[in-house]
């Protein structure tokens, strides 16, 4: 670049900048006003809209999944929009990447929190992008609604968690197959936070239950060469494999399993990260007959689903399919939404008061926040695979079940209970 | 199952890992082992390969449909050599051949090529993994006797790699062009003062090193996923090979990947896979700290 050109910018781009401070320091400013003067003029300054803010990663690999989750959570907030918007204002979105990055995501949060000064975030996908922005929720007092399934253990004021803790997916999916299809267990995961800590829940509840362990390997994230865990597989002739794998290497472990020639006649896999959305990279065809287990399926029948499903598909095409952290980013948008209508203002602790017992009919069924430990009650359902990527819903619960963010078997002396404050310590009986 | 099948098994396996180690090197034994070019992007062009099987699959169902759609990857194999070719033969016109000799910023343009490649299969195909299915002719498996079961996948596999080295082989050292290519990459000055066209070698060069990586990619969609990062999961497997057999050598990337490949099998089945790939790690430091120019270190004293 020359000195030439960029001289006469220069004056040019500093007016700019101080327009746009000024600008910020009045949108801040004007912010505040809609809460103070509600009661009096609602409609007039009803204008000035409530801010959220979107983190998922939209690049890197990641955006695979959580692509969807900004797509859908934006649906959401044009529905809310398009009956009125929360107490009588629009609500704006404000959507960051945070790149498959951890520190981006913190970088990020702090962003919405600080300058756009967003009331809730909708966001994460990976505990390790949760725990990352965890720090920066609490400082701040922001609020993050996450909606992934997760491996408990946490207890945080300033996240309600949408997706299911351990004892809503994993729990139920053990009994039934020690009940279904047979005792001899295989754990096989990738190698990182919730896989491990999943496995740990799993061994507690096989030796409370009957069950026997055969086997437990970790690969790396990412790994692609299945051989050698497919003949160790076959060596320890279990009756069901409980994969707590994540992303591309499933690709590999459902191709190399069935071109081992092992299907689910002769074994079942259970898996608790392969939805609908990840079914399309690896074929219905070659995982058909395994098992999911989650609070949620496409084939789900409510009407608030058929709904649903016909939404999501009329707007981002016929060939996108719907999913249980889907599901859960839609319906936390409108939770959120019911919080504020009842807190009847913005602020942090106002939202978070208003969300606490709050009820929604979900396109899997009624979901209520957990008055105590902020996580969510919800159905738990297991789903056989079919050739055409979609699930036969082979066992549900009659009625949502209620979170438990520390697992029974493991902390049976903890509990999530923020009337008394947070993690606290049960006497024992 | 018998300790001596599972053992064999293994052994079977170490065998296709290699294979297939070789078959994601083989581009990159050229392009950066013959040429020198440090191509981040190698990984992408295999990814190009993988779309290449995808769209054609896809094809196929449509033209002929579901029951002959095995067909299609006959057709694949030629077609993403050809696609992967001819945009390793744009690459290099238009930015490689600008970098020739300065390592660092071909490491960092190739890089910026690999996510460009990769933001571009985002927009055309979405963020999410797409569905490549196995041929049925591919499906089968050979039992030679109980307890032990070959793929047919990975038989296929390893004999196409030995075809594809054959090949390469007979390339480099029955033919003009082949000829050639071994002029230009020894001396260059020399092979110009011949006459030679060594611009056109080179771009001739890299085209055929990134066609083989479409090769590589459009068989390595039958075993792992096809999506816009498959790249990436590919690319350091695929360095190791190259550098650990020693730079300018093809029989260096066969030992490489022999070594790798059945090591890494036979640390696995007695340990993890995260402690068999750590442990194949540490060995090929420690060999490299012990001979840093490889299995098969280039005896040619005119290389820069």
């Amino acid at each position: 670049m020359s000195h030439r050109h960029d001289r006469p910018a220069n004056p040019g781009r500093r007016d700019f900048f101080r327009k746009t401070v000024k600008l910020g320091a009045g949108a801040a400013a004007a912010n505040f006003l809609p809460e103070l003067g509600y009661n009096l003029m609602p409609r007039a300054l009803g204008a000035e809209p409530v801010k959220v803010g979107i983190l998922h990663s939209l690049s890197g690999t990641m955006a695979i999944s959580e692509t969807s989750l900004r797509d859908v959570e934006l649906m959401a907030i044009e529905e809310i929009n398009a009956k009125g918007g929360v107490l009588g204002r629009k609500v704006e979105a404000v959507v960051e990447d945070g790149a498959s990055d951890w520190p981006t995501f913190a970088e990020k949060s702090r962003k919405l929190l600080q300058r756009d000064r967003v009331c809730s975030v909708f966001g994460c996908w990976t505990s390790a992008s949760r725990k990352a922005v965890l720090p920066v929720f609490e400082r701040l007092n922001g609020l993050l609604w996450y909606p992934v399934q997760y491996e408990g253990n946490e207890c945080s004021h300033n996240v309600f968690y949408t997706g299911a803790a351990p004892n809503q997916q994993i729990g139920p999916a053990v009994t039934w197959l020690l009940k279904n299809r047979g005792k001899k267990f295989y754990l096989l995961g990738s190698d990182y936070v919730f896989p491990r800590t999943a496995n740990l829940i799993i061994k507690a509840q096989l030796k409370a239950e009957g069950g026997q362990l055969v086997g437990e390997e970790y690969t790396p994230l990412g790994h692609m060469e299945y051989s050698t865990v497919v003949n160790k597989i076959r060596a320890a002739r279990p009756d069901v494999v409980f994969s707590t794998i994540n992303g591309d290497s499933n690709v590999a472990f459902y191709k190399q399993l069935r071109n081992a020639g092992i299907t689910a006649h002769d074994m079942a896999v259970m898996a608790v990260s392969v939805a609908e959305d990840e079914l399309r990279g690896i074929g219905g065809g070659v995982a058909e007959g395994h098992y999911a287990a989650w609070n949620y399926f496409e084939t789900v029948n409510t009407p608030q689903n058929k709904l649903f499903v016909d939404k999501f598909k009329s707007r981002f095409g016929k060939n996108r399919v719907t999913d249980d952290p889907i599901e859960a980013a839609y319906f936390q948008v409108h939770l959120w939404a019911q919080a504020v209508q009842k807190a009847g203002a913005t602020t942090v602790d106002a939202i978070r008061k208003g969300a606490l017992g709050q009820e929604f009919q979900a396109p899997e069924g009624l979901v209520r926040i957990d008055p105590k430990n902020q996580h969510t009650w919800k159905t738990v359902r297991i789903g056989q695979i079919r050739s055409d990527g979609q699930f036969n819903v082979v066992y549900a619960t009659d009625s949502p079940v209620r979170p438990q963010p520390w697992n029974t078997l493991l902390y049976p002396d903890r509990d999530c209970n923020w009337d008394l404050g947070g993690t606290v310590t049960r006497k024992k009986a | 199952m018998t300790p001596t099948t599972f053992l064999v098994g293994q052994l079977f396996n170490g065998l296709s890992v290699s294979s297939i180690l070789l078959l994601m090197a083989l581009g990159l034994a050229i392009t950066f082992g013959l040429m020198g070019v440090i191509n981040m992007a190698h990984g992408e062009l295999m990814m190009l390969g993988s779309y290449t099987a995808y769209v054609l699959q896809n094809l196929f169902v449509r033209q002929f449909g579901e029951q002959n759609f095995g067909g299609y990857f006959l057709v694949a194999l030629p077609m993403s050599f050809v696609v992967a070719g001819l945009m390793g033969l744009l690459l290099e016109r238009a930015l490689i051949r600008h970098l020739y000799g300065r390592p660092l910023e071909t490491l960092l343009a190739t890089w910026g090529v690999s996510l460009i490649l990769q933001q571009a299969m985002r927009q055309v195909f979405g963020a999410n993994n797409v569905d490549v299915r196995s041929p049925n002719w591919l499906t089968g498996r050979w039992q030679p006797s109980a307890g032990l079961e070959f793929p047919h996948l990975r038989l296929f596999i390893i004999v196409f790699t030995a075809l594809a080295i054959a090949g390469m082989y007979a390339l480099l050292f029955r033919t003009n062009i082949g000829l050639k290519i071994r002029a230009v990459t020894q001396n260059r000055d020399m092979s110009a003062c011949l006459g030679v066209p060594t611009a056109k070698v080179d771009a001739y060069t890299f085209s055929l090193g990134s066609g083989l990586a479409g090769v590589a990619g459009c068989i390595l969609s039958l075993m792992g996923s096809v999506g816009p990062t498959t790249g990436q999961n590919y690319i350091v497997d695929a360095f190791m090979v190259v550098v650990l057999g020693g730079v300018g050598k093809l029989a260096g990337a066969i030992a490489g990947s022999f070594g790798i490949g059945e090591c890494n099998t036979l640390f696995e089945s007695f340990s993890t896979a995260t402690m068999g790939k750590v442990i194949v790690f540490t060995l090929v430091i420690l060999f490299l700290q012990w001979k840093p120019s490889g299995l098969f270190p280039s005896k040619s004293r005119s290389l820069d």
